[in-house]
């Protein structure tokens, strides 16, 4: 059997356009009989849903009043969105909960502290790096509570703990988890891998235990049994209950992403520090911990997202963090007016995804530097 | 270990002396620990005894006196037990999670494989859902669900009704069936359904691998004529043995819901909190659940999807058949944890009121009985035995699974 064509065929059309908005439109969302259908739907729905919510949060939402009155769509004479004014009033309590108002510069110089060893820490090519580490995890916390709670000798007035609340209370409770994991997770982190079977073995019963349980029991836990535990009739503060247990449940899930870290240097790059006449600590100080904490930043920083969404766990066991006085400003009886919860959510909405969003695109950044510098080394 | 010169004022050890060393240590942290344990047990069963609590888990006998919303095994305030309280509750976080699990699993599958899609517009929408869903706390979505969406709702007295089921502020009511005499044939024939359609899809599997229907290759995907036959056995052999009972004379009975004055009575309610728990917990864990996907997709080489649609495969048959068995190997391990974390996540149950075992037995319980020591030690104990179960499971399908490096 032969296959020979005899005739000559017509040239074929030349491809369609793929450059230009009308090939990128062409590609992208009319490639094919189901592809335009999936857009035309996507755009009916679009056309559905975008237009009455954005009615809701701007055109139709109340943006001054003295109560919620003004939000009431009978009184209002509209139809009546998003009641902002209600967050305008309320702004004061939900960023400082009941801290007493003559005070308040305390928690913005604290503000002002927090922001300075965020940027300390996490603008990689920063001056005087280590120092800020020694900051941030030594100096800060000690200054920052001297500064919150009170010290006496400064003239600083106490102020009771039963008194924070807000985002103050969410930003102590992601702050103290974060400083208090770091490092107890870099110890798990180094203690599950190490030679010696008791260190090991406890390290892997601590670290599995805290995993395997969901916060909202350790948090149950640090609030009825952690006064149980302590002898006398010492008692702990209600704040700091959950910030133990908060601290040892981070430090569980922070040391399995140092381990990931440890387990990515090669074992050439302790070998080789010994070899120089390091001594192990040196060798971990100097060679491999800067190395393995380099290569887990995104994972840190994807877990510092968990631990600020956590957070509102808190709530529950009567701790008055961000949620909590959100719900307690919603429940007020002067500002009842239909869509005052849909409004509160939607601030908080607004406050979680703005901070975790922006540190989730950190880590993303981080990662392609990383990966970048991988390939500049192959 | 060391190479080069010892340093001045470090003697060199003997390889005995390190050891020793070695045991210092670790029986030093044994020590530490061993003390610090029994500190703490010396401190507790102080207090307790001056609190007047006696230890041990006898309460778990005592009349527990509580009513509990939603019960899957027979419960009553008067006559029950602690201990039976807390099956309910434990069922209970069992039903949520084995539900929001399912449930999260298909959304998330169908998000991730959304973000790979060549139209533009799915792709961004999925990015969208998951980038939104992923950074906001799951307490905060709950409360969405719960407290904002919930008042959307029609109230109780005036319930929106589609055909026997209403839904109002109190919840979705459905007309029951009742399960009486021989009418647990119905079930029994779902289950023999599905068996068979699975039995009938591997056998389909097997003559296809064999070659045994050769045909063009290009042949339009025949997705219908593999699943119909499937779904007509599920659906067909319990329909079948509803109507069989029905012309034997021995009825399954539907119990409707009717409209009343406080709201719809009888048929099966769902309670709002168990709406709102399992829609939060699976739309949450669907965000995470599509960006496994997604990177087990991405993971399979580019190749593979080429070489399959220079076959003739269509985009589906691609991902159905090649793409995805090849990416579950990299999907199930990360997937497994997700699972673990809906697990542990419905237990903020308790913020909205669903009686999960968090909220039955840590809360109602050990508010009642005071014993501390024994609900905390109870409840760790139970996520426990189920995370260190399921990772026991998922390192011998690890095992099974890995890959043949050749």
């Amino acid at each position: 059997m032969t296959i020979v064509r005899e005739t000559l065929l017509p040239p074929a059309p030349p491809p369609r356009r793929t450059g230009g908005p009308v090939g990128w439109l062409r590609t992208n969302l009319f490639s094919g009989p189901g592809n335009t259908l999936t857009t035309l739907v996507i755009l009916a729905g679009l056309a559905l849903l975008l237009p009455p919510v954005f009615r809701f949060l701007v055109t139709d939402a109340v943006w001054s009043g003295g109560a919620g009155e003004a939000c009431r769509p009978e009184v209002a004479g509209r139809p009546v969105g998003a009641c902002w004014a209600f967050i305008g009033a309320k702004i004061n309590y939900l960023v400082y909960g009941s801290y007493p108002a003559a005070e308040r510069w305390r928690p913005n110089l604290f503000f002002g502290l927090v922001a300075l060893s965020a940027v300390w820490m996490l603008w990689l090519d920063a001056p005087r790096r280590g120092l800020g580490a020694v900051f941030v995890f030594l100096v800060g916390p000690l200054l920052s509570y001297g500064l919150l709670a009170g010290t006496p000798v400064l003239a600083l007035a106490p102020v009771a703990t039963s008194l924070w609340g807000g985002i103050l209370v969410t930003l102590v409770v992601s702050l103290v988890g974060i400083v208090a994991a770091l490092p107890l997770g870099i110890l798990l982190a180094l203690g599950r891998r190490s030679d010696l079977p008791v260190l090991r073995y406890a390290c892997i019963g601590f670290i599995e235990f805290w995993r395997g349980v969901p916060l909202i029991t350790v948090l149950f836990m640090a609030n009825v049994m952690l006064p149980l535990f302590l002898p006398g009739d010492l008692t702990v503060d209600r704040l700091v209950r959950p910030l133990v247990g908060i601290a040892l449940f981070a430090s569980a899930y922070m040391a399995e992403v140092v381990r990931g870290g440890l387990q990515a240097i090669p074992a050439g790059q302790g070998r080789a520090a010994l070899a120089l006449g390091l001594t192990r600590v040196q060798a971990l100080r100097l060679v491999i911990l800067p190395q393995a904490l380099k290569v887990v930043v995104p994972g840190i920083v994807n877990t510092l997202i968990g631990l600020f969404k956590d957070t509102t766990l808190v709530s529950i066991v009567g701790i008055a963090d961000f949620i909590r006085v959100l719900e307690a400003a919603r429940a007020d009886p002067r500002w009842s007016a239909p869509t005052i919860p849909a409004t509160a959510y939607a601030f908080a909405a607004l406050f979680y995804l703005a901070v975790c969003f922006s540190m989730a695109r950190y880590a993303a950044f981080i990662e392609r530097r990383l990966a970048a510098g991988e390939r500049g080394r192959a | 270990m060391r190479a080069g010169p010892p340093r001045p004022g470090s003697a060199p050890r003997s390889a005995r002396g390190r050891a020793l060393q070695a045991l210092a240590l670790q029986v030093l942290v044994a020590l530490a620990l061993a003390g610090l344990a029994c500190l703490a047990v010396t401190n507790a069963s102080e207090k307790l005894a001056r609190q007047g609590i006696t230890a041990g888990f006898g309460f778990l006998a005592q009349a527990a006196g509580f009513d509990i919303g939603q019960r899957l095994i027979p419960y009553a305030a008067a006559t029950s037990t602690y201990l039976d309280a807390f099956w309910v509750g434990l069922l209970n976080t069992l039903l949520v999670s084995g539900l929001a699990i399912g449930l999260a699993t298909l959304i998330g599958f169908a998000v991730g494989i959304a973000r790979l899609s060549p139209n533009w517009l799915l792709r961004t929408l999925a990015a969208t859902y998951v980038e939104a869903l992923r950074n906001l706390p799951l307490l905060l979505q709950l409360l969405v669900w719960y407290v904002a969406v919930r008042v959307m709702l029609p109230e109780a007295r005036d319930p929106a009704a589609w055909g026997g089921a209403y839904l109002s502020q109190r919840g979705l009511v459905l007309p029951r069936p009742e399960f009486v005499g021989a009418a647990w044939l119905v079930p029994a024939a779902f289950v023999a359904g599905l068996v068979g359609a699975r039995a009938w899809m591997r056998r389909r599997a097997r003559r296809d691998a064999a070659g045994a229907e050769p045909g063009p290759v290009a042949a339009p995907a025949p997705v219908l004529a593999l699943g119909l036959p499937a779904l007509a056995l599920v659906l067909g052999l319990p329909a079948l043995a509803w109507i069989g009972l029905g012309l034997a004379g021995h009825p399954v009975g539907i119990a409707w819901p009717s409209p009343g004055p406080f709201g719809p009575e009888g048929g099966l309610g769902i309670l709002p909190e168990f709406a709102a728990l399992l829609l939060g917990l699976s739309t949450y864990t669907a965000a995470f659940i599509a960006e496994i996907v997604r990177a087990g997709l991405n993971s399979v080489a580019r190749g593979q999807g080429e070489a399959a649609a220079a076959l003739g495969l269509s985009r589906a048959k691609t991902l159905r058949l090649v793409t995805i068995p090849q990416a579950m190997r990299v999907i199930v391990p990360p997937l497994t944890s997700q699972y673990l974390n809906v697990t542990k996540n419905s237990s903020l149950a308790v913020l909205i009121g669903y009686p999960d075992l968090v909220h039955v037995f840590m809360g109602t319980v050990l508010n009642q009985t005071n014993q501390a020591v024994e609900v905390v030690a109870i409840t760790m104990a139970v996520y426990l035995t189920l995370s260190l179960g399921l990772a026991a499971l998922m390192n011998a399908y690890n095992r099974r699974a890995a890959p043949v490096t050749r």
